[in-house]
């Protein structure tokens, strides 16, 4: 058996694992790693500008491939730097790995420089962790946490293995497992079938169903079956969030996204709905609005491949564990055998109410802001724009705040994995790393980042890190000089005194700022001058570009739900309620 | 109500400090803790004793078992067992009145006088919560100086076994 030190078999395994690509940054206790990555081939390794956000490309690389990301840093702040990202994987079902040095065996516990506690305080936030004690054990602890990362509810998996275990001069055999197997960890695949069975006999009896489809189905690259199933029954389909693209936007039976900031006619259809199909999807406070209030009249099927997600925040009537493809595949079918078929004139009464209330308040059928002119460009215009543009193709990857939900809205996803956001942590700053992720694993692919100026300024330093690896991502910076989100509450709540939310005249030119990293800046002010340097940006493929674009500073995202109400209790504008 | 949760665990570096971290992370209270290895070493067994309503006691249990380091997880007062409690309490024993009610007191509660000196009884006492809670009131007056429970051990009545 070949002989290798814990840094080659570390290597050697992350290959083995089918890795391809490692974003990370070295330091002390990872050196003995990075020499290993150096001496070999196989694994491609990027370095970045700062942890968080080698832990955030490693994040989009995975949600746009489905693959498991990995990222490597060094023990202590590099460690800690990571944490954020883990988080944010964590809380969006993420498979990732995330390698760790750590203080020499010998040091452990003696506040040695550059020591954290790497396993313990990451530890709410992983799914699993390992800390590596033996050169021997490196390449079977690898082969785990890829399993654990990618099987069940998928989730980041941390490896933190001293610098002692990579010691160069210490050789051990070499042997990659050839299946992982675990007594303590078996995820369940298939949903129960009388319970499957019950579930198809309940949506087909529905007279007003809706099916909510969460992020999920994405994860489980479920959606063929999805829709299958929606089309064969005609029912009213909307996503969450993290669910967006699972269900073509585009298509007549979308309703579009629900939740806080979801369409009227989403939210509206599962407040009357008598079944709610919730597959993927875990009920998140974001969706529901008050739990007391939530879809009173509904019978919940609820799919999930987690048994904590079920009946946590509502109970289920009909609760299925197991994977969305499996379960979807079995209810096609069970479905096929079935005599009764949806009642059709109630289908048909149903879609009349939901086109009403399309009609009505839909944001599809109706601009429900004023239009841009001139100087005041609104942002819900640039994301339109930006979908022409890119003719709704492109990946796009967003930051948090009210830009994230004007591209959730008016940017119409038709497939799964390409729309790439920190749904559940609501990170900033995970927008630009999460594009470099995305654009390695589709060189040839528009990527977007649509961002503001608050969340670019907290990982704005990749700008280098995408000079450095050739990522020619596109940068929608929506500029309204303020925390866009934060002044929105504020406006709403707290007598608009704008605490803290305002930047003043602080902000950087960042056309000279990307110019300054060698690529190219745009300054936009003026709506007519939008689609014409919008598609010269896009035009331009193999450079980065920021698009700096001011917009209307007052603009607030609707609708929006009303704190303590029902799903459809709902802001349609500043004046407007349900 | 009670519960009283019963987890068998890999004896593994860590395991413990997830099922801890499980209950402050999810806001549950753990009111008692016992844990040790079984007669497989690889294997440890885990008591815990908590409160909580049947929707609270399911998510515990769910949680538990997500963990990977979790082998098996059972709610023990869903049916019929046993619990028992060791307890060890000093008391302050230098009259000899008191020494003589302390004395019967340990036989009605069937407990044992392990150590004594001119001024102290220790006691040891074996049961479950209540008894011990009981023996604790009837011995209070007389002078407690220190007491050291367990924690909650239990285990299925009849056939039901908890095993890998």
């Amino acid at each position: 058996m070949e002989l290798l030190s814990g840094g080659e078999i570390l290597i050697r395994a992350l290959k083995d694992a089918g890795v391809k690509n490692v974003w990370g940054y070295p330091g002390g206790a990872a050196l003995h790693i990075y020499d290993a990555l150096y001496r070999q081939d196989d694994v491609y390794h990027l370095l970045v500008r700062h942890e968080q956000a080698a832990v955030h490309a490693a994040d989009g690389f995975s949600r746009a491939t489905g693959e498991v990301g990995t990222a490597l840093v060094t023990s202590g702040p590099g460690a800690t730097n990571a944490i954020t990202g883990i988080a944010t994987a964590f809380m969006d079902s993420i498979p990732m790995v995330v390698i760790s040095g750590q203080v020499p065996l010998t040091k452990i516990g003696q506040d040695a420089f550059q020591e954290t506690d790497m396993v313990g305080v990451s530890r709410p936030i992983v799914k699993h962790s390992f800390l590596v004690t033996r050169a021997e054990d490196i390449a079977e602890t690898i082969a785990k946490a890829y399993y654990i990362a990618a099987t069940g509810r998928p989730g980041p998996v941390v490896v933190d293995i001293p610098k002692d275990v990579t010691d160069p001069s210490h050789k051990v055999p070499y042997s990659y497992p050839s299946e992982v197997k675990m007594r303590s960890y078996q995820p369940t695949d298939k949903g129960h079938r009388g319970q499957i069975k019950r579930a198809v006999k309940t949506l087909v009896d529905a007279k007003r169903p809706v099916i909510y489809a969460g992020g999920g189905v994405v994860i489980d690259n479920a959606s063929e079956q999805l829709i299958a199933l929606a089309q064969a029954l005609n029912y009213p389909v909307t996503n969450t969030l993290m669910g967006l693209g699972c269900y073509p936007g585009t298509d007549r039976q979308y309703l579009g996204m629900l939740g806080m900031h979801g369409t009227f006619e989403a939210n509206t259809a599962m407040h009357h709905a008598d079944v709610i199909f919730a597959i993927g999807a875990r009920f998140d406070d974001r969706v529901t609005n008050d739990l007391e209030k939530f879809c009173p009249h509904a019978t919940i099927i609820h799919v999930d491949v987690d048994p904590t997600s079920v009946s946590k925040n509502i109970d289920a009537h009909i609760p299925i564990v197991g994977t969305c493809t499996s379960v979807l595949t079995e209810m096609l079918a069970i479905n096929k055998e079935l005599k009764t078929k949806p009642d059709a004139d109630a289908i048909a009464d149903w879609w009349t109410q939901l086109d009403q209330w399309r009609a009505d308040k839909g944001i599809y059928t109706a601009s429900r802001y004023e239009e841009s002119s001139g100087s005041c460009i609104k942002p819900q215009d640039v994301i339109k724009m930006l979908y022409k543009i890119t003719n709704g193709e492109a990946i796009v990857t967003s930051d948090v705040g009210q830009h994230q939900m004007f591209a959730a809205q008016y940017y119409l996803f038709d497939k799964p994995r390409t729309w790439i956001n920190s749904g559940g942590l609501g990170t900033m700053g995970f927008g630009l790393p999460a594009a470099m992720g995305c654009q390695l694993a589709f060189p040839d692919k528009d990527v977007a980042c649509v961002t503001g100026e608050g969340s670019i300024q907290m990982n704005i330093q990749e700008l280098s890190t995408c000079s450095q690896h050739k990522l020619p991502v596109k940068i929608i910076n929506l500029n309204n000089a303020a925390l866009g989100m934060v002044r929105q509450w504020q406006d709403m709540n707290y007598s608009s005194r704008y605490s803290e939310s305002v930047y003043e005249d602080s902000l950087p030119d960042f056309v000279k700022l990307a110019e300054s990293y060698g690529h190219v800046g745009m300054k936009i002010t003026h709506i007519d001058e939008l689609e014409e340097k919008m598609r010269k940006c896009f035009a331009m493929k193999d450079r980065v570009v920021f698009m700096d674009i001011d917009v209307d500073r007052s603009e607030h995202v609707y609708p929006m739900q009303m704190p303590g109400g029902s799903m459809r209790d709902l802001w349609l504008n500043k004046t407007e309620r349900t | 109500m009670k519960r009283i949760i019963s987890i068998l665990l890999e004896n593994e570096s860590g395991a413990l400090s997830r099922v801890v971290g499980l209950f402050s992370q999810r806001g549950y209270n753990i009111d008692t803790l016992t844990v040790a290895p079984t007669d497989d070493d690889t294997l440890s067994r885990l008591t815990l004793t908590t409160q909580g309503d049947d929707h609270m006691a399911e998510q515990i249990v769910k949680q538990l078992h997500k963990l990977i380091d979790t082998i098996k997880v059972v709610d023990l007062t869903v049916g019929s067992h046993i619990e028992r409690e060791l307890m060890l309490v000093k008391i302050k024993a230098t009259d000899n009145d008191i020494r003589t009610e302390l004395k019967s007191c340990v036989d009605i509660f069937r407990g044992h006088i392990i150590d004594v000196t001119p001024a102290t009884y220790t006691v040891q006492l074996a049961g479950d919560s209540e008894k011990l809670d009981a023996f604790i009131e009837a011995v209070r007056e007389m002078g407690i100086m220190e007491v050291v429970r367990s924690g909650v051990s239990g285990i299925s009545r009849g056939d039901k076994f908890l095993r890998v």
